[in-house]
């Protein structure tokens, strides 16, 4: 049995069809199901209920409005236009050039140099390559952060604030201690899983005690989280000595991931323990009791509480893997790439890591094709710059345009004239009572 | 007027859901459209209504044809329809409730408050329906709530009146005033489509009948006088008992025993109040109620669904007040909940899924935490066959189910374990005739098996067919526990808050 709740085209829309007789069974025990279901569940629809096609037509759509764009900001287009009825052709082959150039430069900057291949450069031939997945390996991380907790019902905004309290402790840990190389990684990354299941699980433990809805305590954590970690990074047993700006010492070689081919390149492990993160949630998720009661209790968990199922411990369950995920997922920078802890240190991941989780569909799986096309997006959006002077920009652009395109997935069916199996009698059955 | 059906046919893909229907409704007419939940009834009424259109056939307005694009077109024409769920705004009143749509509007889009109000009374008045324009809905009884969806229609003029499922949240009083309305309404010239399942009231107000069955019409200009069961077996295709064969009860020990106990809402009133009573292994105790009066509240304290609770409840000796679901549903409790859809069946999931909601965590579903879906599936086929539920296979999404199939599934996953206890709430609303006879077959077998039932319905065919004794609940209190020979006036009474 594959992954349960995906493609289904007839999620449960109970929650739009009470009509005025449902106000006797307002008062239940877990008030606050009610309230995040309505709030979240028409995102959760939406995302969950998308099928594969939809994701993907809605990755060439934002592509197709990219290509506008490039050629916006070409100043051959712009010039050419200029003359565009003396010689409209000059227009329509600058527009040509500047789009293809572009994606060209930006999809071999995500992928391989083949210039450098063609010359028998091989570090060079695949440094775009070793780019992506570099970028790549915290954004899909974090995605998981999202994304489980999406599996249950709770929309976790507060993968930054989970970062960047999890670099507190794997930071420590990384350059306070000393042990042998890789046991001081794995300790490193246990303690950066743990500050940040910590931190998640705050946020868990209070939705299923005082029914407070995540997204809010999510968003203000997320600012107790970095402005703690700026106050720590001037404390004397964190701050770097003889350095007066927020910056950690350099974690202990033992402690660093091990880079694959040298210095040349920066892959690192890190990309390995991501894409093993994957399988064990995809596992989890879909073959453990655990999953299937996160998925309960996500698809409805009315039904979940009548059926015995303890709702706010699964919630609580559902965030502290969260916050693991963003703690190994800041440790892909604090322990690979950055090999300190700065203010920085988080950038701008933890909210990258929603996109990542929708594009995602909320699948382990999906959010590993998310977060590569992501990471190759990024890395291939700074050779594009780099090389044709296209503004990186209009990678944040399509990005933007991608996620815009999945929450809307009715947009993208009407342009690609898509007919979406029983939507008609779906949108009918919520119209009534609604 | 005169409405006129011709051939109308709705496709939703592979799935035919009117074949050809053609009908005609005069005026001064009740026209009963008697068919299973499924069969078609409601998609035929919304292509009438405007809301599809329909890939063949035809409308006729006193032989002239038309075409709806939206239910402004059609109330336009003169149909008016009262939905199964009303579409009323709580917090309005009834006047702003009755103008929302076709408010009247004065100078710089102000609102003629008054008018509304003037046309309810008005209309009242014409037709008898007793209510106050100023009151606020939410307020009003659903009965109430039903005649304000009827002002609403008279007063766009409406010359025909679709009544979707009327009686379905009606007490046996309410559905008596409600059909003496009806009634009223035909003689003032109205054409009346009546769309129900409930063969007592068509054989009791229908002038005519049609019945579909499959989307298609099965019989045509059916006489009211027809017999019960041989309307049932129209609208099923097949011969059904309405009555449940059982024999009389052999009663053993208490298992359940309830003293005292009271559930508080939010703002500390009793909704339920002091409920004391027992249920005996091997037999059916049905609590009969007006819906909204405690009995819910009820079941939920005892599955331990609800905190604020007082007072004792056992299972077997084991007290359950403060104890957790899973603790209660261990002891051999089976739990059918009310709302099926929302508490009973995570549509998303597969029947398979659904079948160990609520024992997945015990062998051979899952062992240290990993789960056999093999032995989840086998389970899921095996229980689809023996529970007659009528689906492709195990692997479909509940969603898909129609109601009487959820049904099926939920009694499956409850009925499968060991049962000391069963706990029904209305377990055959909305359920088409075939399945109302499967459920209550199982119900008795679990009794005659020794399990003692408790089921709450405020059906009282229902409660007649099942219970061995019968307790009334009204506001929260028990007003009394009765034999089943009972009357049913009587019992209507009781359920009226009459003391007994």
């Amino acid at each position: 049995m594959s992954d349960p709740t995906n493609n289904d085209p007839l999620m449960d829309d109970r929650e739009a069809s009470t009509g005025l007789s449902g106000s006797t069974t307002a008062d239940t025990l877990h008030p606050p199901t009610e309230l995040t279901s309505s709030v979240t569940g028409e995102l959760r629809r939406a995302v969950l209920g998308m099928n594969l096609l939809v994701s993907a037509l809605a990755v060439v759509l934002a592509l197709a409005i990219g290509a506008v764009l490039i050629a916006l900001s070409s100043p051959n287009v712009i010039e050419s236009a200029g003359y565009f009825f003396a010689r409209p052709l000059d227009t329509v082959s600058a527009i040509w050039q500047s789009v293809t150039s572009a994606y060209s430069a930006l999809f071999q900057g995500a992928l391989i140099n083949i210039d450098a291949l063609r010359e028998g450069d091989i570090s060079r031939a695949f440094y775009p390559l070793s780019e992506t997945l570099t970028v790549s390996a915290p954004l899909i991380l974090a995605g998981l952060a999202v994304a489980i907790p999406f599996r249950a019902g709770l929309f976790n905004i507060g993968a930054q604030g989970q970062m960047a309290f999890a670099a507190i402790g794997g930071g420590f840990v990384g350059f306070a201690i000393s042990l042998p190389a890789g046991v001081h990684l794995i300790v490193s990354l246990i303690a950066a899983m743990l500050f940040g299941a910590f931190y998640a699980g705050i946020v868990g433990f209070l939705k299923a005690r005082t029914g407070a809805h995540e997204v809010i305590t999510t968003i203000m954590l997320n600012y107790i989280a970095i402005y703690f970690l700026g106050w720590v990074l001037n404390q004397d047993w964190f701050q770097r000595e003889g350095r007066n700006d927020p910056i950690s010492p350099i974690l202990s070689d033992t402690a660093l991931f091990p880079r694959f081919f040298g210095d040349g390149l920066r892959v690192h492990a890190g990309i390995v323990v991501a894409v093993l993160a994957v399988v064990v949630l995809w596992w989890t998720l879909t073959k453990t009791t655990l999953g299937f009661k996160i998925q309960t209790v996500g698809a409805n968990a009315s039904a979940a509480r009548t059926a015995g199922i303890d709702v706010g411990r699964i919630w609580i369950a559902a965030m502290l893997i969260a916050g693991a995920m963003a703690g190994l997922a800041v440790s892909m920078n604090v322990n690979g790439t950055d090999k300190v802890v700065t203010a920085g240190i988080v950038g701008n991941i933890g909210f990258d890591a929603i996109t990542v989780a929708l594009l995602g569909r909320g699948s382990p799986f999906g959010v590993l094709w998310a977060g590569l096309l992501f990471g190759g997006l990024r890395a291939g959006g700074l050779a594009m710059q780099a090389s044709t002077g296209t503004p990186i920009d209009i990678v944040l652009v399509l990005q933007a345009l991608i996620v815009l395109f999945i929450a809307a997935p009715a947009l993208v069916r009407s342009v690609f004239r898509i007919r979406a199996g029983g939507t008609e009698a779906l949108s009918l059955a919520k119209g009534w009572g609604t | 007027m005169r409405l006129e059906l011709r051939g109308i046919t709705k496709r939703f893909g592979s799935l035919v859901a009117n074949d050809d229907i053609s009908l005609t409704v005069e005026p001064g007419q009740i026209h009963a459209l008697l068919g299973e939940n499924g069969a078609g009834k409601s998609t035929l009424m919304n292509v009438l209504y405007g809301l599809l259109q329909p890939d063949a056939g035809q409308i006729l307005i006193d032989g002239e044809p038309v075409t709806f694009t939206s239910p402004a077109r059609a109330i336009e024409a003169g149909i008016g329809m009262v939905h199964q769920h009303f579409m009323l705004v709580p917090v309005f009143t009834v006047a702003e409730n009755v103008e929302l749509g076709a408010e009247s509007v004065g100078p710089l889009g102000m609102l003629r408050t008054g008018e509304a109000a003037d046309a309810v009374r008005e209309v009242s008045r014409k037709y008898g329906l007793e209510v106050d324009p100023d009151a606020v809905t939410e307020d009003l009884p659903v009965g109430i709530q039903q005649r304000v969806e009827i002002i609403k229609a008279l007063t766009r003029d409406a010359q025909c009146l679709i009544l979707d499922e009327p009686t379905a949240v009606l007490t046996p009083q309410e559905t008596d005033e409600l059909l003496a309305i009806v009634r009223q309404l035909r003689d003032s010239g109205k054409a009346i489509v009546l769309i129900t399942h409930k063969l007592r009231e068509v054989r009791e107000a229908a002038d005519v009948i049609t019945v579909i069955r499959r989307g298609r019409v099965v019989a045509e200009a059916v006489s009211p006088q027809t017999p019960e069961s041989e309307l049932a077996g129209m609208m099923v295709g097949r011969d059904v008992s309405l009555r449940v064969d059982k024999e009389p009860a052999d009663p053993g020990e208490p298992v359940i025993g309830v003293s005292n106990l009271s559930v508080f809402d939010s703002a500390d009133r009793a909704i339920v109040d002091s409920v004391s009573f027992d249920v005996r292994a091997g037999e059916v105790l049905c609590v009969a109620g007006v819906q909204g009066n405690g009995q819910s509240e009820l079941v939920e304290a005892i599955m331990g669904l609800r905190d604020r609770v007082s007072g004792d409840a056992r299972v077997g000796g084991t007290s359950i007040v403060g104890r957790s679901t899973k603790r209660i549903l261990g002891l051999g409790v089976g739990y059918v909940p009310e709302d099926r859809e929302h508490d009973g069946l995570v549509g998303s999931f597969t029947i398979a899924q659904n079948l160990v909601l609520d024992s997945i965590d015990t062998a051979p579903w899952s062992r240290a935490g990993v789960i056999d879906y093999g032995r989840i599936r086998d389970h899921g086929v095996q229980m689809v066959e023996q529970f007659d539920v009528r689906a492709q296979s195990a692997a479909v999404f509940a969603s898909t189910l129609s109601g009487g199939n959820k049904q099926k599934v939920v009694l499956a996953r409850e009925m499968s374990r060991e049962l000391r206890v069963l706990i029904a709430a209305q377990p055959t609303r909305g359920l088409d005739v075939g399945s109302i006879e499967f459920v209550h077959r199982r119900i008795i077998e679990a009794r005659d098996a020794g399990v003692a039932c408790l089921v709450v319905s405020s059906e009282l065919d229902e409660v007649y067919a099942l219970a061995d004794r019968i307790m009334v609940m009204y506001a929260g209190r028990v007003a009394g526990i009765v034999e089943p020979d009972i009357s049913r006036d009587d019992l209507g009474l009781l359920m009226a808050g009459a003391t007994g």
